[in-house]
C-alpha cells in the first residue's frame, strides 16, 4: 500500500526525523490559510499523487509553458495562486502514463536552504533477504539512471535483522554519503530512526530523494516515498487508514473487498483464473495468440459462488471486455464448485460477450456436466491452448 | 528415489486443529498413507484429533503442546505449517528450535519482515524451510505434504520445481500426460523472502539418480531464475547436467504491480520476464513460450 508524501513525512516526524514544516491541502478552501500558516519567504507547492517524476511532470489542462507538479514560490501570493492553479488538474509524469493522475491533494511546505542533495532508500533486498540501505551522493535524480550510468556511486548496506542497525552500519552510511561534521553527527540519529521506522511499521520501501544537507550543516528529509507490506497491515490499523482510494482503480477496490487479487489492464479479454502463476500465464498465452488481457484476476484457492459472482461482475463492468476466459486447474478447489459458481454468476449478471471455459483437475467431469447442462452459451475448451485460441478467435473473429 | 520426502517421512502438522489443517491432513492420509504422526496446539496438548471423513475416517492423531514434545514422541522429521499469517513465523521458529529437519510452510500472506527474521534464524540451524506461500511437496505414491492434488501425479522421472502452485499442477499434469511421470514436485512459493530457492532444489534433482529431467517454473520478480541459470552453467562445466525445460509467467505483467504473489513484481527495471528467459536459455534450458506446452517442451529438451 502506498501513501502520500505528506503522510509519510508526518509518520517519519513521529519517529523524530527532521522534516520541513508543511500543511496538507485537500480542498481549495484550505489553500490560503495553509500558506499563511507557513513562515516563508520561500514556499514549495507539491502535488500529492502516488507516482514519481512530479517535478518534471506537466498538467494536461494547462499550457505547455506552465510549470510542473512541484513549484518553488517566493511569496505567499505566488504560492496561493500556484496552489489554486494546480489543485484538481491532471498531472502527467513519467510514471503515470499518458492518462495522468488527478491532483486531489497538495502539500504546502516551507522552503529549505539546500547545500547538497543525496539519495537514501530502505528496502527488503531479495538477494540477501535483509533490509538494506541504498545510499548515493547523487540525490535528486532518477536513481535507476544513476545505477545504470555510474553504478560505483551506489552503496548498499545490509542490516542484520537479529542485531538491528549497528554503529558500524551508521559509519558506513556516513562514508557512503561523504558526510562529516554536523551532518555526520545528525546521521548517527537519523539512520537508526529510519531503520526503526521501516521495521516497526512494516514498510516495504522508504525512499528519500533527496535527503539534503542544509547550508547550516544539518540533514533534512526533503522528500519521502513510503510503501507498506500489504500482508502486515493487519497489525497496523492506523496505517491502513492512510489508504487513499481515489488513487486506485474502482474495480480493484471492489475486488479487494472480496479478497480477489485483481489488476486492471487495457486489453479486451477478461480473465478469471485460480492461482497467481496460472493467472499471469493465462494473460501471457492470450498475448501469444495475438490479443490482450483486460485484467489479471486470481480468485484464489477458496473461491465460493459469492466470490466467483463478484469476480464476474467486476470483469463485465469493464466496457473494454469483448470476451471472457475462465481458466481453472482444480487442485483442492473442485471444478464442480467453480462450474456452479460460473453458472450462478452468469444467470445473475447476464452475459453479453463470448465466454470460454477451461476446467481441469479435481472433479472435472462433474464440472463440465454442470456447464453443458446449464443451457448457457458457453464455449468449452479442452486445454489451456485450446481455450486461449478459442477466446481470441471469438473476440477477433 | 525422490528428493526431500519419501514413504518413510514422518510429518507433524502445526495448525492441524484448524479447518485448513484438518482438510489437508485428511487428504494426505488418504494419499498412499502419508505418515502424518501428530499435530501441535499450545493449548490442546494431550488431546486427540480424529479424521472425520474420507478413506482415513476414524484415524486418530495425538496433539502435542510443543513441536519439541511432538518430535520426541513421534520421531517426526518434517513439519507442515498451516498456522494463519500472524502466527506463521513463530510456528516456523518453534520448529527450527526443535531442530525439525524439513519445515514446509503453506500459509499465504506472512509479513516479509517476519520472514527476514526467520531467514536469519535458518542460517545457523539444522532445518530446511520450504515456503511460505507454497503448495508443498509431493513424491508420487509415497508422501504428500501440503495442498497439491494427488490425482494428477504419476511415479516417474521428472523433477518439478516452481514458484507457482497452479503452474506446478500444469507441469505435473502435462508430464503425466506425456507418460514421463514425476520423482518429486516442489513448490518453493511466491514470496520475495523464502526458505528454499531454485538452486537448492535443482542441486537435489541433479544428485538424484532417478530424476532424469527437470521442469523449472519461474515468474517475474527478483533474480532467482538468473542466479539458478548461472549456477546450472557452472554445474554443467563439472559434468552435472540434466535436460531442463522452463517457463516464466508474467511476460505481459505491467511494471510496478504486484501480481497476486507478493514476490511477483517488476521493480526498478528489474525482475522482468525477458531477462529471465534469456538467462535460462543461456544455461541450456528449453523455455516454453506457452504454459500449455510444458510437457511437449520437456520432450524436446530430452531429445
Amino acid at each position: 500500500m502506498n501513501i502520500h508524501e505528506y503522510q509519510a513525512k508526518a509518520l517519519l516526524k513521529k519517529f523524530g526525523a527532521p522534516v520541513s514544516d508543511g500543511v496538507p491541502v485537500l480542498s481549495p478552501s484550505d489553500i490560503d490559510a495553509g500558506v499563511d500558516a507557513l513562515p516563508g519567504p520561500v514556499y514549495v507547492v507539491k502535488s500529492q499523487i502516488h507516482a514519481g517524476g512530479r517535478g518534471k511532470g506537466t498538467f494536461k489542462e494547462l499550457g505547455s509553458d506552465a510549470k510542473g507538479g512541484v513549484r518553488v514560490c517566493f511569496s505567499a501570493d505566488e504560492a496561493k495562486s500556484n496552489a489554486h492553479e494546480m489543485l484538481g488538474k491532471t498531472l502527467v509524469t513519467k510514471q503515470t502514463g499518458p492518462a495522468g493522475k488527478q491532483v486531489n491533494r497538495l502539500y504546502l511546505e516551507d522552503g529549505a536552504d539546500i547545500d547538497q542533495e543525496l539519495y537514501l532508500s530502505l528496502l527488503v533486498d531479495r538477494e540477501t533477504s535483509k533490509v538494506s540501505f541504498v545510499a548515493s551522493t547523487e540525490g535528486g535524480m532518477d536513481i535507476e539512471t544513476v545505477a545504470h550510468d555510474t553504478p560505483e556511486k551506489i552503496h548498499t548496506i545490509a542490516i542484520d535483522p537479529l542485531k538491528g542497525i549497528l554503529d558500524s552500519d551508521v559509519d558506513k552510511l556516513n562514508a557512503a554519503f561523504e558526510l562529516d561534521a554536523q551532518a555526520a553527527e545528525d546521521g548517527k540519529t537519523l539512520f537508526p530512526l529510519l531503520y526503526n521506522a521501516f521495521v516497526d511499521t512494516d514498510m516495504s520501501l522508504l525512499e528519500i530523494n533527496p535527503l539534503v544537507t542544509l547550508k547550516d550543516g544539518h540533514l533534512k528529509v526533503l522528500d519521502a516515498k513510503v510503501s507498506f507490506d500489504g500482508n502486515a497491515l493487519f497489525r497496523h490499523p492506523d496505517i491502513a487508514e492512510l489508504r487513499d482510494e481515489t488513487e486506485e482503480d474502482a474495480k480493484e477496490i471492489e475486488a479487494s473487498k472480496y479478497d480477489l487479487a485483481y489488476i486492471a489492464l487495457d486489453g479486451d479479454i477478461g480473465c478469471m483464473v485460480n492461482g497467481a502463476g496460472l493467472a499471469m500465464a493465462t494473460m501471457d498465452i492470450i498475448k501469444l495468440y495475438g490479443a490482450s488481457p483486460a485484467n489479471f484476476l486470481d480468485v484464489g484457492g477458496g473461491a465460493t459462488t459469492e466470490k466467483v459472482t463478484a469476480a464476474f461482475k467486476i470483469i463485465t463492468s469493464d466496457p473494454n471486455v469483448k470476451g471472457i476466459l475462465v481458466n481453472i486447474f482444480g487442485g483442492i478447489m473442485r471444478c464442480d464448485v467453480i462450474a456452479e459458481g460460473v453458472v450462478t454468476a452468469v444467470k445473475e449478471v447476464g452475459l453479453e460477450v463470448p465466454l470460454v471455459v477451461r476446467l481441469e483437475g479435481t472433479k472435472v467431469e462433474e464440472g463440465k456436466a454442470i456447464i453443458n447442462s446449464s443451457g448457457l452459451n458457453v464455449i468449452a475448451a479442452d486445454d489451456l491452448d485450446d481455450a486461449a485460441q478459442k477466446v481470441v478467435k471469438a473476440v477477433k473473429g | 528415489m525422490s528428493i526431500l520426502i519419501n514413504k518413510d517421512t514422518k510429518v507433524l502438522v502445526q495448525g492441524l486443529t484448524g479447518k485448513t489443517g484438518t482438510f489437508h491432513t485428511e487428504q494426505a492420509l488418504a494419499y498412499h498413507g502419508t505418515q502424518m504422526v501428530g499435530g501441535i496446539h499450545p493449548k490442546k496438548g494431550g488431546s486427540t484429533w480424529t479424521c472425520s471423513s474420507g478413506s482415513c475416517e476414524g484415524t486418530e492423531l495425538p496433539i502435542f503442546a510443543t513441536v519439541k514434545e511432538g518430535k520426541a514422541a513421534t520421531g517426526a522429521d518434517a513439519s507442515v505449517v498451516y498456522v494463519p499469517p500472524g502466527g506463521a513465523a513463530a510456528a516456523i521458529t518453534e520448529a527450527i528450535d526443535a531442530e525439525i529437519p524439513l519445515i514446509i510452510c503453506i500459509t499465504e500472506g506472512v509479513p516479509v519482515r517476519d520472514m527476514v527474521e526467520v531467514k536469519a534464524r535458518l542460517l545457523d540451524s539444522n532445518s530446511r524451510l520450504v515456503g511460505p506461500n507454497c503448495p508443498g511437496i509431493l513424491t508420487p505414491n509415497a508422501c504428500k505434504i501440503g495442498i497439491m492434488p494427488g490425482g494428477i501425479f504419476m511415479d516417474g522421472t521428472v523433477g518439478v520445481v516452481s514458484r507457482s502452485g497452479t503452474l506446478t499442477y500444469e507441469a505435473v499434469y502435462q508430464t503425466t500426460q506425456a507418460g514421463l511421470g514425476q520423482t518429486t514436485a516442489v513448490g518453493i512459493g511466491g514470496d520475495p523472502v523464502k526458505g528454499t530457492e531454485f538452486i537448492d532444489v535443482l542441486d537435489l534433482f541433479l544428485s538424484d539418480d532417478e530424476t532424469k529431467s527437470i521442469i523449472m517454473i519461474g515468474e517475474i520478480g527478483g533474480s532467482a531464475e538468473e542466479e539458478a541459470s548461472e549456477w546450472l552453467i557452472e554445474q554443467a562445466k563439472q559434468g552435472r547436467k540434466k535436460p531442463v525445460a522452463g517457463f516464466i509467467a508474467g511476460r505481459t505483467a505491467p511494471p510496478g504491480r504486484t501480481m497476486g504473489h507478493a514476490g511477483a513484481v517488476i521493480s526498478g527495471g528489474k525482475g522482468g520476464a525477458e531477462d529471465k528467459i534469456a538467462a535460462m536459455e543461456s544455461a541450456g534450458i528449453v523455455v516454453s513460450p506457452s504454459p500449455a506446452k510444458l510437457g511437449e517442451t520437456l520432450l524436446t529438451a530430452i531429445g
